[in-house]
Formats: C-alpha cells, structure tokens, sequence
C-alpha cells in the first residue's frame, strides 16, 4: 500500500512537464502566428524545449516503476 | 492485479533469444536479434534504393534522394557548411534505425528500444561522438578550455553534464517507448478490441517518430555546441 502511494506521488512530476509544455506550445503558436515564415526555426526549439520539460516527467515516471516493480 | 504485475516485470527484463554456445555460452538478447532484423532490412532498402544510379533520375532514385537531401539539409542547417558532411552519415543512420524500431512494435515484435541496454548504449555513443569532435576539432588544449565557456565558473556544470547528457538521452527514449508499451498492455487488459488501434497509432507510430527525432536532434544540437 505506501509503495503505492510512493508511487503515485512520484508520478505527480507530470503535472510540471504539463504545465511547461503547454506553456512552450502556446507561446510558439502565438509566435508562428505573428511570424509565420519563422515557423521553422520555432517548431526547432519547440521540440527541443518540449524534449526537455518532458524529461521531468519520464524520470517521474521511472521511479514509479522502479517503486513498483523492483522493490 | 499480480498477474499484470509479473507480465510487466517480466517485460522490463532483456529476454535472451538464443546463446552462442562459445566460451561457455554467449548470451544474445531478443532485442539484439530483432535489431539484426532492423539492419537487414535497411541494407536491403539502400541496396534497393541505390542500384542502377542515373543522370535522370526514375521514381525509385527520386525516392532515395529526397530521404538523403532531408538528412544532409538538416545537418546543414544545425552542424553549418564546414562539418555537416563528416556527421551526416552517422546522424541519418541513427535516425533511420530509431524510427524504424519504434515503429517496430506495430508489427508484433517488442521494439528494441523498449531494453535499456539499447538506448543506453545508443546515449554513450552519441557522447563519445560529442566530445570525440570537442577533442577532434580542438585539440587537447582547446577541448578542455571549452568546458570553462562562456564563463569559468560554470566548468563543474559543463564536467557533470558529460555524464548527464547520455544519462537523460538514454532514459528520454527509454522512458518513453516503455511507458507507451506499458500503457498499451493496459488498455489491451482491459478493452482486448478495437480501441487499443488509435492508441496504438499514437503510441507507436506518433510517439515513436518523435522520439527519434528528439534523440538525433539532441545530439546534433550537442555536437554543435561543441564544435562551435
């Protein structure tokens, strides 16, 4: 039962790389928006930027399993 | 409950296909195999793609050119005029393998990617390709002033991310095909028809492709960061 909620706590990470990529999107989307022949450099760092707010999630996630199925 | 539990542990282990009986026996896991798989595959299409090169060029050559006229424009434009040439070859192949493995999971095998093994010896390669150029196009002298850029003080940072960088490479892609694959079981539990397909459009096919264009993306950004 507290591996689970350990578990369930560390998942909690995912509300952060949420916020910070739809925060990242938005942006780019206004970006794009009032400079459309950019597009190619925004979607670039959008990528790269999503790439490393998602990050907090997937170690969020990886504790998670390792709570669950290693212990 | 328990008996998803095991199936999922069981999955997170590296299965061995088969042993080499040599000195003992040599271990070959499931996903070096399916990996075989993947190289025979993209030799044959090169092959396929290749053979026959002319001045005007058929459908097939087209085909062929615009796939490598993509990987080099994309060096081109991140690596710039001067290297682009020597990292293009390593980047396209790593790339053309990522993508097909995370797709691989729509055929039926497990994707290698799913092994920590694999993407961990994918993130120690895509370092030692870094800071091997770091050292390559610096000289000794030149490599190791690099770490103390733009200011001294943040050396100790740049030092720890030789090893953070391939750690959060690894672990991105591992992480994310492995959560997908989890997911997919899941929902296969418990709705065996019909829905898992769009999920399983997103989670392999979506997903995947994405994932390997973070992980040759996030190297190339790396690479020249270091060559610059």
């Amino acid at each position: 039962m507290g591996i689970a909620i350990g578990a369930g706590i560390a998942v909690l990470t995912g509300i952060g790389a949420g916020i910070g990529i739809g925060f990242a999107t938005a942006k780019s989307s206004e970006a794009i928006a009032r400079q459309p022949e950019a597009a190619g450099q925004i979607s670039k760092n959008l990528i790269l930027g999503c790439a490393l707010a998602e990050a907090t999630a997937i170690y969020g996630f990886l504790i998670g399993i390792l709570l669950i199925f290693m212990s | 409950m328990e008996a998803i539990k095991a199936e999922l542990n069981a999955q997170l282990q590296s299965k061995i296909a088969f042993e080499i009986p040599l000195f003992g026996g040599i271990p070959v896991p499931e996903s070096a195999v399916i990996t075989w798989a993947i190289i025979v595959l993209l030799t044959g299409l090169a092959i396929w793609l290749t053979h026959g090169l002319r001045k005007k060029p058929g459908r097939r050559q087209m085909a062929a050119e615009m796939l490598v006229g993509f990987i080099n424009g994309f060096c081109k434009d991140t690596l710039g005029e001067a290297h682009w040439r020597t990292f293009a070859p390593y980047l396209g192949s790593v790339g053309l393998y990522l993508a097909v493995a995370n797709i691989s999971g729509l055929f039926g095998v497990a994707p290698p990617t799913k092994d920590l093994n694999v993407t961990a010896g994918l993130a120690v390669m895509s370092a030692v390709l870094i800071y091997g150029a770091q050292f390559r196009y610096h000289g000794l002298g030149g490599g190791l002033k690099k770490f103390g850029q733009p200011v001294a003080v943040v050396a100790p940072l740049n030092i720890m991310e030789i090893g953070i960088r391939p750690l959060s490479l690894c672990m991105r892609l591992f992480g994310n095909i492995f959560a997908g694959f989890v997911i997919m079981e899941l929902i296969k539990l418990f709705v065996p028809a019909i829905i898992p397909i769009p999920f399983s459009l997103y989670f392999d096919v979506f997903d995947g492709m994405i994932q390997a264009v973070v992980f040759v993306f996030l190297t190339t950004l790396f690479l020249s960061e270091s060559l610059e």
